[in-house]
């Protein structure tokens, strides 16, 4: 029952986490911030839900493979961000602070 | 609840496809049909049919995005306006889809137990494969052993694909030197890839041999082994790739994995069977079921393992040398 | 079972809005960020759905969603590199 109840409040937690990440998706001014709201949420959102998961079951097989796709889920999904960044980075996308820095020095 | 979740899946996969249609980006388009193999999974997921979901998965979204963006590196991201005038092949598509929506009006109701599709074999699989097979997983008792000479035919085709992309683009030759390439940049992903690859071959003989009894088969575990090989090609550059797998290897290997399965079958003729029929492999029918439904299992998986891998190796290969020409 | 439901459905919206912003985005950028995360999301949902209809061998291809979203993401990362090396150079030869 205890462990119902955690795990029910670990999969909301993680629903919102989701929420938030996607809004973040739509709302943040630049990629940059962009790409930060949704790895992060990613990642809380995933321990969340999988923990949630594995609460539910009977801590046999089906929890190691739900743990094995939670380890799985934390190595890729904050390296693929880490490398869209860098590559957008390298292809000459600006952070807000610096496409608002040149404007200033034009208008000075 | 889960016809909510089909009718929302459904819709997302038709946006998806309509935007597909619209955008002159190919490389988003790319992008989009890999959701949209994403989307057809999860469907297939949800009407149970979970065989055909993983194969989807991984072959639909994972090596056919590979392959598309293969290509794009050779033919460019953009594409052309065409001059030709729309009204005829816009008639074409009226009268076939017309066509389509009519005939799907003869269609049985969604779901019913007395469509003729449940009434004709299956039946007879659901009722009989436990004690004439055995196998937990029925999907595999039906592609493998039931079913065995339409499987022959779908390795053959594949062996056949790679022997036709093989044919025109030609594998890349094994370098003496293997030099580093790829996304040499990226430092933390060349780690992590490194620390994946081992872990996707592992699930990909456990997706081989756990076939019998969970979702899985040769096929969805040839396509795993060669996505991971196609990663490493990816991050550390074909150069590498080609130093750990081999392309001579890889035409051995394609043949190899069908002569296994035909010989399988032949096998059976000097036991005193039929083609295929694994009934005489041990002295026990059902023992024998296994050992035939294994071994060409083993025989699919080597043979979609090799083909695909050397289809990208012939894709890359062909973007590698007009990058440094 | 209702949170289970419930966080399933939850997903399921998140999916669609991480869809939608990789129909209409802005740059290139922004629409491999919103596959990649409907790609993990996807993963998530299939291992929701499988406890939710009781049958946990859905995980297995739970765990294939998340190798090949990866693939996926470093093959387009990998082209990225290679067409954006072609587009300077044939600004450079056009201007």
């Amino acid at each position: 029952m205890i462990l119902e109840t955690l795990s029910t409040l670990f999969l909301v937690l993680g629903a919102f986490f989701s929420f938030t990440g996607v809004i973040g998706l739509f709302k943040f001014p630049d990629f940059f911030t962009r790409v930060h709201a949704a790895s992060v949420t990613d990642s809380i959102a995933t321990i969340l839900i999988i923990f949630g998961l594995i609460l539910r079951t009977d801590f046999g097989l089906v929890a190691v493979k739900l743990l094995f796709i939670l380890i799985f889920m934390l190595l890729t999904s904050p390296t693929a961000s880490h490398a869209l960044a860098k590559s957008a980075r390298h292809g000459g996308l600006l952070t807000l602070a610096e496409t608002r820095a040149p404007k200033k020095e034009d208008n000075d | 609840m889960a016809e909510f979740i089909d009718l929302v899946l459904l819709g997302m996969l038709a946006i998806t496809a309509l935007r597909v249609i619209f955008l002159k980006d190919l490389f988003a388009v790319v992008m989009l049909f890999g959701i949209y193999s994403f989307l057809s999974a999860l469907i297939f997921v949800n009407l149970d049919a979970v065989d055909v979901a993983f194969t989807e998965a991984s072959v639909g979204a994972g090596i056919s995005t590979v392959l598309m963006l293969g290509t794009l590196a050779l033919t460019g991201r953009k594409e052309k306006t065409s001059n030709h005038p729309a009204l005829l092949p816009l008639l074409v598509v009226g009268v076939t889809g017309a066509a389509l929506i009519y005939g799907s009006l003869d269609m049985p109701p969604f779901g019913d137990p007395n469509n003729p599709a449940h009434q004709h074999v299956a039946p007879r699989y659901i009722e009989d494969s436990p004690q004439e097979i055995g196998l937990p997983n029925m999907v595999t008792s039906v592609l493998a052993s039931y079913r065995a000479f339409d499987t022959l035919g779908e390795t053959a085709v594949v062996f056949a694909a790679a022997i036709g992309v093989l044919s025109l683009l030609g594998l890349p030759k094994r370098d003496r030197q293997a030099i580093e390439s790829g996304l040499k940049s990226h430092l933390v992903l060349r780690v992590v890839a490194k620390l994946i690859i081992p872990l996707t071959i592992l699930f990909a003989l456990y997706v081989q041999f756990h076939g019998d009894y969970g979702p899985g088969g040769g096929f969805q575990a040839g396509v795993i082994a060669a996505a991971a090989i196609i990663l490493y090609a990816l991050v550390l550059g074909l150069p590498m790739a080609t130093h750990v797998v081999q392309p001579a290897l890889l035409k051995t290997l394609a043949a190899l994995g069908v002569l296994i399965y035909a010989g399988t079958g032949v096998a059976n003729f000097f036991l005193g069977g039929n083609f295929l029929d694994y009934n005489m492999l041990a002295s026990d029918p059902v023992a024998g079921q296994h050992i035939g439904i294994i071994l060409i299992e083993l025989g699919v998986g080597i043979t979609v393992f090799a083909a695909m891998l050397s289809i990208f190796y012939a894709f890359a290969g062909q973007a590698e040398r007009t990058n440094i020409q | 079972m209702l949170a289970l439901a419930a966080t399933s459905i939850a997903i399921l919206s998140v999916m669609a809005l991480a869809l939608a912003r990789a129909l209409r985005a802005d740059t290139v950028y922004d629409r491999i960020l919103g596959v990649n995360m409907f790609g993990t999301k996807t993963a998530l949902f299939i291992a929701v759905m499988g406890f939710l209809s009781g049958r946990p061998d859905f995980l297995d291809i739970a765990i294939v969603y998340a190798l090949i979203n990866f693939i996926g993401m470093v093959a387009v990362l990998r082209f990225f590199e290679y067409t954006a090396t072609d587009d300077t150079q044939n600004n450079k030869e056009s201007s």
